[in-house]
């Protein structure tokens, strides 16, 4: 997807500068993410990819720059962040389920709670995300009771409870063990593939290759290189991005 | 020994005082609870000045003993508000109740403090990238888990609240150590009077034990992992 039309970008960052204390984490980051894209952010550890997702829906308060989600700047004080939020899904690596509510409770709460839906009617909604991650069994379960691939599909499932239009994904796959990476890559691939669109921290070179439109490049915050993932994995021109690949490849 | 004669004798007698010390416990620990609800919320706040204020009352409670408290409360506090009101007075109980409450409050503000503090980060991350907002995130993800963590610990100040009451009696208030001073000051039974009311504690904590172990049980919710 190499549409640049305007009215279909989904998120904008301008010159995004992010500190922790000193320390100097995202160095001038520009970026567009259009309707529909699947995009894929690849690079070392602590390159800064994690922080830039993060900024996205402002979860790290950035210290300087532009980003613009819906046309909503979300570095304008006034905007309220709450609102603009209700339409970013995020995926976490540790899940982050409530461990003190059952899997339907989990995907519940925030459409009661933010008054989107009655609770009958979220339910239903409830039930029919789990029966789209294959774990409509798993409905009255904790979180404890569930293995991780299990509890990520569920992470994805409350998600996508608030019907957002687009979906952050933080290493979705980093903390599960190797037999359960396929099953949350595949719920991942389906959203994709019904035009969510999405923002995919990963160091699944495989899913970054198949499924991305456009894949970028990260190190020593900043982004080194993007394009489409034959432009990315095929013929890499940033010796970094080569370097990398040469690497995990 | 001659326990049969104190049951006789003190036994109307020491159970108004326990009645008295189960009641005043209870009030002090429900406006306890509140008060250390908003302690620690203060507490945790990113302005500065109720964070001082909150800072400074956990400061002095802890920092003092409650006997003078209670003194201070009972006796000095009317003292400074005769000035306006001249007729005014605290009873006993009401200035037992707020003096174990204030104590209560504190120890409990930092009891919950800790609680919160224990809830991974990544609770809050995920309700706030949801939407919700920070007080929604507070009361129906954060407290709702930190209470689970709290419930030992709170357990143990509960008891200490109760046994605390004891010390009421300087101020006169007619718990149940104070009913028993009374009836050994014309008897002279202590070994007997003392027994029976430590008891009569080791009854009403013991009973506080097993409930909280009931709780405890409840909030399990981890299931297998």
């Amino acid at each position: 997807m190499s549409n640049t039309n305007k009215s279909d970008e989904k998120i904008v960052v301008t010159n995004l500068h992010k500190y922790f204390e000193d320390n100097e984490v995202l160095k001038g980051v520009d970026a567009v993410i259009h309707e529909g894209e699947v995009v894929c952010v690849i690079g070392p550890s602590g390159s800064g990819k994690s922080t830039f997702l993060r900024c996205l829906n402002k979860l790290e308060e950035l210290t300087s720059g532009k980003i613009i989600v819906d046309g909503y700047d979300i570095t304008d004080k006034k905007v309220n962040i709450n609102k603009v939020r209700e339409n970013i899904g995020m995926v976490f690596q540790q899940f982050n389920l409530f461990p003190n509510m059952t899997v339907k409770k989990n995907i519940m709460m925030a459409p009661v709670e933010l008054k989107k839906m009655k609770p009958l009617e979220a339910e239903k909604k409830a039930m029919q995300l789990l029966e789209r991650v294959g774990l409509a069994d798993k409905a009255s379960a904790y979180p404890g009771e569930l293995s991780g691939g299990q509890q990520q599909r569920v992470a994805i499932a409350r998600a996508l409870a608030m019907n957002p239009d687009i979906m952050l994904f933080d290493e979705p796959t980093s903390a599960l063990d190797p037999e359960m990476v396929g099953e949350v890559l595949d719920v991942m691939k389906e959203l994709a593939k019904e035009g969510m669109t999405m923002v995919v921290v990963t160091h699944e070179m495989g899913f970054a290759r198949e499924v991305s439109d456009r894949v970028l490049f990260m190190a020593d915050g900043g982004i080194k290189e993007e394009g489409t993932p034959e432009q990315i994995f095929g013929n890499p021109q940033n010796e970094r991005t080569q370097d990398f690949l040469k690497k995990v490849l | 020994m001659d326990f049969s004669r104190v049951f006789n004798e003190a036994m109307p007698l020491l159970l108004d005082g326990l009645k008295l010390t189960a009641l005043v416990s209870l009030a002090s620990i429900a406006i306890g609870m509140i008060i250390g609800l908003f302690i620690c919320l203060m507490k945790m706040s990113k302005n500065v000045v109720p964070r001082a204020i909150a800072g400074v009352y956990i400061w002095i409670i802890r920092g003092t003993p409650m006997l003078v408290q209670a003194l201070i409360i009972f006796l000095g506090v009317p003292q400074l508000i005769q000035v306006v009101i001249p007729s005014f007075r605290f009873d006993a109980v009401t200035a037992g109740i707020i003096t174990l409450s204030l104590n209560a409050g504190a120890y409990l503000a930092e009891i919950y403090r800790g609680g919160i503090m224990a809830v991974p980060k990544g609770q809050s991350e995920a309700a706030r990238s949801l939407g919700l907002s920070k007080s929604k995130t507070m009361r129906k993800v954060i407290l709702p888990q930190a209470f689970k963590f709290s419930v030992p610990s709170l357990v143990n100040q509960f008891i200490i609240t109760i046994k605390d009451t004891s010390i009421l009696t300087v101020i006169g208030m007619a718990e149940v150590v104070n009913k028993a001073q009374q009836y050994v000051g014309s008897t002279f039974v202590y070994f007997e009077t003392y027994s029976i009311v430590a008891l009569m504690y080791l009854a009403i904590i013991s009973l506080l034990m097993l409930l909280s172990n009931h709780i405890e049980k409840k909030l399990k919710y981890e299931g297998k992992k």
